[in-house]
């Protein structure tokens, strides 16, 4: 008999200590932070809020970004330009430890993919309240003509395009937020 | 250009909707719009990877990895299975996340107030990598029931909450474990948003063939991902 995909659950508000142990204080070696580096080195901030349908933060979510190196590659197998860096491009953080929920991520700022994509990050976000993941995408606000000609881009209706695109709020300083709900509702996919 | 075989997609027979009104905490977290289908490309058929080195010794053994000054309380219990795709094909070397409260209901978090102890020598977390043939194993204290504020009286049925990871980002997946002929099921609207027809794909069996005499009862509960289609994607 073919087997059938296991359902998608959420993750709950517990997730700490089992997810990101040692963000959140816990005595138990994690395997994934918010840093990611490239031959030692983060070169941009990325930090945000997470909105609800009331317009109130939420706290208990955790992000995952997936992205590849300054120069496009991914540090995985079927990338035949596999990152040589050292960048491991996977990191995750919740919303339960920084000053009025944030999130926060260091990393670098990737280049473009031999899909000929804007440079964009994929984001996965877990949550209380939410039975399947999510997936979306940051693109940058300093490519404008990458972020035109983009091909995924182009799926979204323009008038909700620019959810998917940080705010540069200094150099190498960027902000993103994510609605779940409401007139700024953030594009989600479904890859 | 190097063409890959992409992912079937999210099979929302399997899945929950996100607005399940009945689990309270839905309806302001659910997307109003419609999903955008994206098409797969090299960003959405990569993903992390973790072999074998990325656990610790003791991680998969949930009743060691946090002792402090003996045994943790409750029922040991182990609990195994393999990871396919939907082809049936056992998934090798993909990372395990696992986490639950403890015997007594409670969950080692401070925004858990449930006045059940905590037990000093569980933490309730733990982590395995699958082997060649897609099998894992954990070693576990079986999690008691909690009440929660969903609605009056709401209590959540014994439960594992599981994160795996996959050949891509698309395959990935946070579900929970529940444990069979559990009472609390009908009753709770976590596990009842799934479809019906999906609802004992979350169900763990009990396994004789896992338990070991005179030490352990074991569940077993096998995990399905999404599978490759047979169509090369051009990524």
């Amino acid at each position: 008999m073919v087997p059938k995909q296991t359902p998608s659950q959420t993750v709950g508000p517990y997730f700490a200590y089992g997810l990101t142990p040692e963000q959140y204080g816990y005595d138990y070696k994690q395997l994934t932070d918010n840093i990611l580096t490239e031959n030692g080195v983060a070169q941009i901030q990325i930090r945000g809020q997470v909105f609800d349908g009331n317009g109130d933060v939420v706290h208990d979510a955790v992000l995952e970004i997936w992205q590849a190196d300054s120069q496009g590659r991914y540090a995985h197998p079927s990338d035949p330009r596999k990152t040589n860096t050292g960048f491991g491009g996977f990191a995750r953080h919740g919303t339960g430890t920084l000053a009025d929920h944030f999130y926060e991520f260091e990393t670098v700022k990737p280049g473009a993919n031999s899909d000929d994509q804007a440079p964009h990050i994929t984001v996965v976000v877990f949550m209380r309240g939410l039975l399947n993941h999510v997936y979306t995408r940051i693109y940058f606000p300093d490519e404008t003509l990458a972020n035109e000609a983009d091909p995924v881009l182009s799926l979204v209706d323009a008038d909700r395009r620019g959810t998917l695109i940080a705010l540069q709020e200094a150099e190498g300083s960027y902000r993103f937020d994510i609605h779940m709900q409401g007139e700024r509702e953030t594009v989600f996919f479904d890859p | 250009m190097l063409a890959i075989n992409g992912f079937a997609p999210r099979d929302w027979n399997s899945h929950p909707p996100y607005l399940s009104p009945d689990y309270k905490s839905t309806p302001l977290r659910a997307p109003t719009k419609p999903l955008v289908i994206l098409p797969q490309g090299l960003s959405e058929l990569t993903g992390p990877v973790y072999g074998q080195d990325a656990v610790g010794h003791l991680d998969h053994d949930l009743t060691q990895n946090a002792a402090k000054s003996g045994k943790p309380n409750g029922e040991r219990i182990i609990v195994a299975g393999t990871v396919t795709d939907e082809n049936g094909r056992p998934i090798p070397n993909i990372l395990l996340e696992v986490w639950q409260p403890n015997a007594a209901g409670r969950y080692n978090h401070t925004d858990d107030q449930h006045d059940a102890p905590l037990d000093p020598n569980f933490l309730g977390a733990g982590r395995c990598v699958t082997d060649q043939s897609g099998y894992y194993r954990f070693i576990t204290i079986k999690p008691g029931a909690y009440p929660w504020g969903n609605h009056f009286n709401a209590w959540r049925p014994n439960h594992i909450h599981f994160s795996l990871f996959g050949p891509s980002i698309l395959t990935r997946l946070v579900t929970q474990m529940y444990f069979p002929g559990d009472p609390l099921l009908e009753l709770d609207p976590i596990f009842n948003g799934v479809p019906e027809a999906a609802r004992h794909l979350l169900v763990a069996k009990l396994s004789i063939e896992i338990s070991e005499p005179e030490w352990a009862l074991g569940y077993e509960f096998n995990i399905c991902l999404r599978g490759r289609t047979a169509t090369p994607m051009e990524a």
